[in-house]
């Protein structure tokens, strides 16, 4: 007779359920290569043409710069619109929603796992990116600090795919709404978090209220520590930025935490695991 | 077999596409949705011009990005909701083989589907267009604009943008990991090709000419000469063309493209069908 399976339970299984969600992102996604090449392909044509804007305007050079890094950005927030948020709604629709439910492990796991997976996985895109959008518009960087460049970068993505968990239990409740209304966050969130130009730009509430976003104080903390003249236009002071992401952090992920049981007991009440309503 | 009368097909599978892209919500949020994308978009030329010209509006260079970008948008919803009909249809809905053995033109129900895109855009355009003339002093005087020349490109303009959008149909009749990309990629190449948000001679001059092909280059200049009639001489791209050369060039352009979208289409539709893959789906 067969050896029975270790069965795991607790933080083994929590663990084990966070390495097996974020696998299928990590590998599975390197798996078709045309995605890799359409997913760098499709930001470096909005950076191209927003690059081109510049020049046309006759821009110093550091805002190509900006563009650049932006555009890399962009594969992220993309990423948290359409694989996190978006996600328990394909779930649904694919039927492996219900499947998530009856599994032993947290669905707090399961999406954690998915925002590891995504973000390792969107990372590769956005540092080829940004190599090549460096490459062909020749950018430069000069990085003022790598410790607090290193934590804003963190402090953004743990922030926003916080946020993306988040989000992801409030469409557990969408149907079709659920496509537009992410397709409704992308340039909306371009212009208040300032994806291509600094956000001192906009009057100071403003540029506080887009704040909420975690790219817009990351973006603004980055391009601050690696561009020269990025302090004269940065928001805020980048340790300051630091503090207010690292409450970010915190905020989205209990959030998420709360947010999450709380709409998967409205679901099964309600019966939306199931539904399919186009 | 006998088919339907086109004009049915056409008119009913418009009304289609319309409740497909309306009735997701109630009609206050979609006329946000309809309204916040579009402003969003421009918003983003907007300020990158403010925060460098430090909010010089009354350049033309101004008028060329704004009345491009604004107009642009059909293309992107035109050519993207034709090809997303095969999608939705196919993968979404799973009908698109209800509509192939129905006894209708498959091209002439895609292209109905896609001038729903076209209605909600148009609503998108117009009110870019209006708060550009009221905020930012858009020098659009609607007594002085060239409204037979207007008119006339921009219907040769969505007929033009239709059949190209055709030929990516097609295309995603082929494809089952890839649809979103097609639509998007193309849409994003005739961004930086068509001189939609800054002239042609700011692009590299070995990749220049390569605008020069695109009909979509002469459509959006001439949409601008109609709204605002100096801008002709402001930009020597194609200040050597009167608006009857380029409105030849345009049509000749679209003919051309017309007919390869609709040769691709035919090609692509008999290797769907050879290969089994109308009634397919992938689940993406």
């Amino acid at each position: 007779m067969p050896e029975a399976t270790v069965r795991l339970s607790g933080w083994r299984l929590f663990i084990s359920t966070v390495f097996a969600r974020a696998y299928p992102r990590l590998i599975g996604q390197q798996r078709e290569a045309s995605w890799l090449v359409f997913e760098v392909l499709l930001p470096l044509v909005s950076v191209s043409a927003y690059v081109f804007v510049y020049r046309a305007l006759k821009a110093p050079e550091e805002y190509v710069g900006f563009v650049v890094m932006g555009g890399a950005m962009t594969a992220f927030w993309l990423n948290v619109l359409w694989s996190m948020s978006s996600q328990l709604y394909w779930e649904k629709e694919t039927g492996n929603l219900a499947l998530y439910i009856m599994a032993p492990s947290s669905m707090t796991a399961i999406l954690l796992g998915m925002a590891l997976g995504g973000m390792l996985a969107t990372a590769l895109r956005a540092l080829v990116i940004i190599v090549v959008g460096s490459w062909m518009f020749n950018v430069h960087y000069v990085v003022l600090d790598f410790v607090q460049l290193f934590a804003v970068f963190m402090l953004s993505m743990t922030a926003l795919y916080g946020m993306g968990m988040m989000t992801s239990s409030l469409f557990l409740l969408l149907s079709r709404e659920a496509w537009h209304i992410a397709n409704l966050a992308q340039e909306p969130v371009y212009l208040a978090s300032g994806f291509y130009f600094p956000i001192k730009s906009f009057p100071f509430w403003i540029a506080a209220a887009a704040s909420v976003i975690p790219l817009t104080l990351g973006l603004d903390g980055m391009r601050q520590l690696i561009f020269p003249s990025g302090a004269a236009l940065g928001f805020l002071d980048v340790r300051l930025e630091i503090g207010i992401l690292i409450l970010l952090s915190a905020l989205f992920l209990v959030g998420a935490r709360v947010l999450l049981d709380y709409m998967e007991k409205l679901a099964i009440r309600e019966g939306r695991l199931t539904e399919s309503r186009r | 077999m006998q088919k339907s009368n086109p004009l049915t097909t056409f008119r009913t599978a418009t009304w289609l596409g319309w409740q497909i892209e309306s009735n997701w919500t109630d009609p206050l949020l979609f006329a946000i949705y309809s309204i916040v994308k579009p402003l969003a978009g421009a918003a983003i030329i907007v300020v990158m011009y403010s925060v460098i010209t430090q909010g010089a509006f009354s350049n033309p260079l101004f008028s060329y990005m704004y009345i491009g970008n604004s107009f642009y948008m059909y293309v992107a919803a035109v050519m993207t909701g034709i090809s997303w009909a095969v999608l939705d249809d196919r993968e979404h809905y799973k009908t698109l083989k209800y509509i192939y053995i129905a006894p209708v033109e498959v091209p002439v129900y895609l292209l109905g589907r896609g001038v729903a895109r076209f209605v909600t855009t148009s609503v998108g355009v117009i009110i870019t267009l209006a708060v550009g003339m009221l905020f930012f002093h858009l020098p659009v005087d609607l007594a002085t604009v060239n409204w037979p020349l207007f008119i006339l490109t921009l219907l040769i303009g969505v007929i033009m943008l239709a059949m190209i959008g055709l030929l990516l149909a097609g295309i995603t009749l082929l494809t089952a990991r890839h649809e979103g990309f097609i639509g998007d990629a193309a849409a994003g190449a005739l961004y930086i090709f068509s001189g939609a948000i800054f002239p042609l001679d700011i692009l590299p001059a070995a990749i220049r000419p390569i605008g020069y092909f695109m009909p979509t280059t002469y459509w959006l200049e001439l949409l601008r000469r109609a709204m605002v009639s100096n801008i002709a001489n402001t930009f020597p791209t194609l200040a050597q063309f009167d608006n009857l050369q380029l409105l030849g060039i345009l049509v000749l352009l679209s003919i051309v493209f017309g007919l390869l979208s609709f040769g691709v289409f035919r090609f692509c539709d008999y290797l769907a069908r050879e290969r089994g893959m109308i009634d397919r789906t992938s689940n993406y």
